[in-house]
């Protein structure tokens, strides 16, 4: 067990490796309950949310869940969060456990003058992850009153599963098809041990921090803490995505707008290692010819599935480019790493109208 | 598990000596410590080891583990299957999972090393050699 933003988790059940493959072959199911949730509701609480996330809160539905960040008003990632829209006035925040007293401060000083309030129920709610090409297979008869097949990516609706009342969500961290479901903290432990019975006969088994760290860097999902921070924007993150800049404000709007303007200086990178070795978090990003440094490994590790070493990591923006070769100094030797474009692993997600990828669009 | 007929340093190494010949790897209690072994760096063969002194490198997924040489010598052989199989080690720590053999070039150092009583009790396990 390993303590973790105040929380004792396991980092592993079985073994990192076989828990990683179970969950890109079958199934895995995730303890996250430590994640942080927070509630923000009110009249106001659209308007409010509106201008501290990126995305147009006023164009998402009810049901819709959408990825996004808070920046500071330099454009510095403050957290990366799940905003739920669980009703026109009211939204669930889904944020890093080491984030959460941070962004419930800061949540709550800018909404001050709206009519919105916020509480934190962290504490009071479970959020168990079932995850993998054979999750929906195990859901499926424990599930009551919402058709799984139809729920989309970023979706979420009420549900009862194994007699319990759930929110059932679409989403997850791994690059895998899957849920998250948020149910009642005292209802936690009936719902795990449903859920780990029923998930024998997909071969689904208990999933630690190691193997969702290893699956979430595979899928070149960014960790809070780690590939982005307060120095770092969406923009060099290679979250421009999540920014929409149409928005008339939201804070660190100004300060994006112009980095988009001039080009950032610097990227965030995914390498792959052409030598045996593993990158680590810290370990220097050099120029294979010169030996000169160009950034810094902000994660990494041994591809379960490649079976190569992977990362991420900054470097100067000219020296970006996918294709390009770094060294990466382990312990004093510079092994040669390839920048690759997109995810290390087939991203295998639903789409969001809730059908199955055509075999050509999930290309593994 | 901690066989008998094995020497053993603070620093979970197992060593099996047959004359000057020292088959060196890590013990269980060290593999699972480790984890699922990813990686292992190994040293050439014809290099000289101090005892104590950082012999190869053991990588798993979350944590990477310096192996230091039980006795001082010359590197005479070394796992190659490993470069391949890393889990091996986890798989057979005293067996296939063995990392090299060093050529010791000071036998009084053998006395230095420590039975499997003595590692038992360093790592907190007591009773049976069962493990």
């Amino acid at each position: 067990m390993f303590e973790f933003a105040g929380w004792w988790m396991p980092v592993q059940y079985t073994g990192i490796v076989e828990e990683h493959r179970a969950v890109r072959e079958r199934a895995g199911l995730f303890d996250l309950s430590h994640m942080g949730h927070l509630v923000v509701e009110g009249p106001d609480a659209a308007p409010a949310l509106d201008a501290l996330v990126t995305f147009d809160v006023g164009a998402q539905a009810v049901g819709q869940a959408r990825y996004t960040v808070m920046c500071l008003p330099g454009g510095g990632i403050v957290d990366d969060l799940v905003v739920y829209r669980e009703g026109p006035e009211r939204f669930r925040l889904v944020v890093n456990a080491a984030c959460r007293e941070k962004d419930r401060a800061w949540v709550e000083q800018h909404l001050a003058g709206w009519q919105a309030t916020l509480s934190d129920l962290t504490g009071d709610v479970a959020l168990i992850a079932v995850q993998g090409p054979r999750a929906q297979e195990l859901l499926m008869p424990l599930t009551r009153g919402l058709d799984l097949d139809a729920l989309g990516f970023f979706r979420f609706a009420e549900a009862e599963v194994a007699g319990i009342r759930a929110t059932v969500s679409r989403t997850g961290y791994t690059g895998e098809d899957g849920f998250e479901l948020f149910v009642q903290a005292t209802d936690a432990e009936r719902l795990w041990d449903a859920l780990m019975e029923r998930g024998a006969s997909v071969g689904a088994v208990p999933v630690g921090l190691g193997a969702r760290d290893t699956l979430r860097l595979e899928a070149r999902y960014p960790l809070y803490g780690h590939d982005i921070d307060e120095t770092t924007t969406p923009l060099e993150a290679g979250l421009a995505w999540v920014v929409d800049f149409d928005k008339k404000d939201f804070i660190g709007r100004h300060a994006l707008v112009q980095q988009r303007e001039a080009g950032p200086l610097r990227r965030l990178v995914g390498f792959v290692l052409e030598e045996r070795g593993v990158p680590r978090e810290g370990y220097a990003l050099l120029d294979p010819e010169s030996g000169r440094k160009l950034g810094t490994v902000t994660s990494g590790t041994l591809s379960p599935t490649l079976q190569r070493g992977i990362g991420m990591g900054y470097v100067a923006a000219g020296a970006a480019e996918p294709g390009r070769l770094l060294g990466v100094d382990v312990r004093g030797r510079s092994l040669p790493a390839r920048i690759v474009k997109g995810s290390f692993v087939p991203i295998r997600t639903r789409s969001r109208t809730g059908t199955r990828k055509r075999p050509d669009q999930a290309t593994g | 598990m901690y066989p008998e007929t094995l020497k053993y340093t603070k620093e979970h190494e197992w060593a099996a000596i047959d004359g000057r010949r020292v088959r060196v790897g890590i013990t269980d209690y060290a593999q699972r410590e480790l984890g699922d072994v990813v990686y292992v760096e190994l040293p050439k063969v014809g290099a000289t080891v101090e005892r104590d002194g950082r012999m190869a490198v053991v990588e798993s997924v979350k944590a990477v583990s310096d192996v230091y040489a039980p006795v001082s010598g010359t590197v005479v052989e070394v796992n190659e299957a490993l470069q391949d199989s890393p889990e091996l080690i986890n798989k057979d720590p005293y067996g296939e999972g063995w990392l090299c053999v060093i050529e010791a070039s000071n036998p009084d150092e053998f006395a230095l090393l420590l039975s499997a009583a003595d590692y038992r009790a360093i790592i907190g396990e007591t009773g049976s050699s069962g493990g």
